[in-house]
């Protein structure tokens, strides 16, 4: 009963976190209005994100060394937090002292330069040999003169599947075997019809075509966007033929209907509705928060169709902050190479320094929760093999057209032909 | 005026601060009022107008000025119509089966009864909660695989309904949402017009053999029509600008779909839920746009009310 009890509190939590963001739009920033402090009082520095990115512990540590600062952490929901930030950067206030972005909107942002701190300025281009070069790349201007932000984690791709589903299946279990079953994402599908046909009680193949497609663009040299930022998904083949493959999965009846994000999705997770789940490291962390009781059913396989990245963020200081240096110290902080490491053994979200993937204490880190799969090594190679894709300003709005598409068609409101042709009329209209 | 004697001056001085007293404070009484709804009700109307005229977005430093080009595309816009026929549907099927069920609460509640303060307080407290946990619970109610109202369908052999999917189910589902937390509110409105009839109609109609049923029909309902028409207009009102309810339930039921589509086909999409997407629920934030959107719901609302205005005061005919 517990878990169930948690789980409705966090639903009924983030519901009203949203509300109250959706409610004060532009006004909140609650705290970010403390004007400078005086001296030998403490410096309060506000970090917004928008889910747990395992920062908390971390923070601690920062106030040992650091007596002097104070940091508030607000934690919004996904689209609203991205949202919210553009309204307080556009009204210029009420933005916090470090604010995540999601890659989705990285080129939103650093298409902004004015807007935000050179973190150059604080010296943080130093870092620059830390990183994975496209993830630095994506944090900087578009001129590539000033570095806005900071990378988190990147999204390595893999699959995370149920082992008790696929035996009661039929299909073999151990991750080599699973991973032999999909080199590319038409073999997926196969097996899927095969776990269909099956018939497992309650449980569906997939949890929904919406991160599938996305993945599937990833692994893609171009995507939503070609170099000179134009929108190319009505030219794109790779873009046409994700959404095919991804229709064929609604089309099949592999598809658990259940929107990624939602309660009803977290509760598949407690219920099993669903075998498989596209699986960037990140999303790691949320099964192991959402699936409590399944502890050791959970195990995670190579992604169909190649490497990609799928999600990852970076951390920004607005112009507005009052305090860039002590923002600008504490991302350096929270993206260091040992924080980085950190956080991935709690939270899952990968590091985004490749020195460290190397290291054998990352190589060799197992997680019990997944049936001790060695996560570190599959997310090293994943992370290691990585194409970067270039994103342009609107990605995150290109998304929302066709995953309302792909709703459509998993509505069984629109054939998958109707659904793209809508698709198409409605990203036209993206200005 | 130096002519006057000083006495006939001071009078007169008195007289016109007397007159100016008579005519000019209860303007100022009122004025309040007026200032902040200057400030916060017909600014913001006018303002909105002009920013309709105007290709205008947050986040760039120039507005051009396109006339009527908005309401033009906003008329050609499928999906505005698409949330007008939402809104209007939703509406209805709150408003109506709200104010019946509203107005039989409160004849219920209308006689002596044990504990009668705590059933009318009850009737308040659905009000009083939050509409996101509301739309939360009765999302998760409505939930198409574990939802409790499958469940209880399904001992009738009614087969599993994926309500945020369908348009007409979806617009059910928000209903009940909405009546939930409205129909206690309006039935205190009726219980407090009710109490205001006199008995002796009631003692009379009971020797004459009346029924319960007639003594509604026929004493209450016509007693309290100027409440019946405050309540529908306001209902009305507040069903035209519905959004928290859709936007909560759209990411609450796991059918995907935008933050403020109201499903991937927009099937519970209204009006309100519209324009805060055009305005700021996408990277574009096209105020322009948005305010176009606010202006035809504004001229929808005062039709439809006015509409039910109307109606409201036409129904004395039929009932007495």
């Amino acid at each position: 009963m517990t878990p169930r009890i948690r789980r409705l509190g966090l639903s009924l939590l983030t519901a009203s976190a949203l509300t109250l963001a959706a409610a004060c739009g532009g006004g909140g920033g609650d705290s970010a209005t403390e004007a400078g402090a005086d001296p030998g009082e403490k410096i309060k520095l506000t970090v917004d994100l928008f889910g747990d990115f395992g920062f908390k512990p971390l923070y601690e540590e920062y106030k040992k060394t650091h007596p002097d600062i104070e940091i508030v952490e607000n934690v919004t929901q996904f689209n609203d937090h991205h949202n919210n930030l553009v309204k307080r950067l556009a009204t210029n206030s009420g933005a916090g002292d470090v604010t995540a972005v999601e890659v989705g909107y990285i080129s939103t942002f650093t298409a902004q330069p004015p807007k935000f701190t050179d973190l150059k300025q604080f010296g943080l281009d130093k870092r620059q040999a830390d990183y994975l070069d496209w993830k630095w790349q994506q944090g900087l201007s578009k001129d590539g003169a000033q570095v806005l932000g900071l990378g988190t984690d990147v999204g390595g791709l893999a699959m995370c599947y149920r082992k008790d589903l696929f035996e009661k299946a039929g299909l073999p279990s151990e991750r080599e075997k699973v991973a032999a079953l999909w080199p590319t994402w038409e073999e997926y599908i196969a097996t899927g019809k095969k776990f269909a046909a099956a018939d497992v009680a309650g449980a569906k193949f997939v949890d929904s075509p919406g991160e599938i497609f996305r993945a599937m663009v990833n692994q893609a040299p171009v995507g939503l966007y070609d170099a000179q930022d134009q929108i190319i998904v009505d030219s794109n083949p790779d873009v046409k033929k994700a959404w095919d493959l991804s229709n064929q999965l609604t089309q099949e009846g592999l598809t658990a209907k259940l929107a990624a994000f939602s309660p009803p999705w977290n509760t598949g997770f407690a219920k099993g509705s669903f075998a498989t789940i596209i699986c960037p490291a990140w999303m790691t962390g949320f099964i192991q928060e959402q699936a409590q009781d399944a502890s050791g059913k959970w195990d995670i396989a190579a992604v169909p169709g190649g490497s990609g990245n799928s999600g990852g963020s970076h951390l920004m200081v607005p112009k507005q902050s009052k305090h860039p240096k002590e923002a600008a110290e504490l991302i350096d902080f929270l993206t260091s190479k040992e924080n980085q490491a950190k956080v991935f053994k709690e939270e899952g979200t990968f590091p985004s320094i490749p020195e460290l993937y190397d290291d054998p204490e990352i190589q060799n880190f197992t997680k019990p929760f997944f049936g001790d799969a060695p996560i570190g090594k599959i997310y090293s190679d994943a992370a290691k093999a990585l194409k970067p894709q270039h994103l342009g300003p609107k990605e995150a709005d290109v998304r929302v057209a066709i995953g309302n598409g792909l709703g459509r068609v998993e509505q069984g409101k629109q054939t998958p032909d109707q659904a793209w042709a809508q698709v198409l009329e409605d990203v036209k209209k993206i200005k | 005026m130096s002519t006057l004697p000083l006495a006939v001056t001071r009078r007169r001085g008195q007289g016109m601060r007397h007159t100016l007293d008579v005519r000019v404070s209860p303007y100022a009484y009122v004025a309040p009022f007026f200032l902040l709804f200057c400030a916060f009700g017909l600014f913001p109307l006018v303002y909105t107008a002009w920013v309709s005229l105007h290709e205008w977005t947050l986040l760039s430093e120039t507005q051009t000025f396109v006339g009527l080009d908005n309401f033009t595309t906003l008329l050609a816009d499928d999906y505005f119509w698409n949330a007008t026929f939402n809104t209007l549907s939703i509406g209805v099927l709150s408003t109506v089966p709200q104010l019946a069920l509203a107005i039989w609460l409160a004849h219920l509640l209308n006689r002596r009864l044990r504990l009668q303060t705590l059933f009318r307080v009850s009737l308040l407290l659905p009000n009083v909660t939050s509409v996101v946990a509301v739309v939360v619970i009765f999302s998760q109610l409505f939930g198409r695989d574990f939802g409790m109202i499958n469940w209880v369908l399904s001992w009738f052999g009614v087969g599993s309904i994926d309500w945020a999917a369908g348009t007409a189910s979806s617009h059910v589902a928000l209903s009940v949402m909405i009546m939930w937390r409205w129909t206690g509110y309006n039935a205190l409105i009726f219980l407090a017009a009710m109490q205001a009839v006199p008995r002796e109609l009631y003692e009379a109609a009971t020797l004459d053999g009346a029924g319960n049923f007639t003594q509604l029909r026929r004493i209450t309902i016509p007693m309290i029509r100027p409440t019946m028409i405050f309540v529908v207009i306001v209902s009305t009102i507040g069903a035209m600008q519905i959004i928290a309810e859709p936007m909560l339930f759209g990411q609450s039921s796991g059918g995907g779909g935008g933050i403020a589509t109201g499903g991937p086909d927009r099937q519970f999409q209204t009006l309100a839920l519209f324009v805060y997407e055009q305005g700021f629920a996408n990277s574009t934030f096209d105020f322009g746009y948005a305010s176009a959107a606010s202006w035809l719901m504004f001229l929808a609302v005062v039709i439809v009310a006015g509409i039910n205005f109307l109606i409201t005061r036409r129904a004395k005919g039929g009932l007495v």
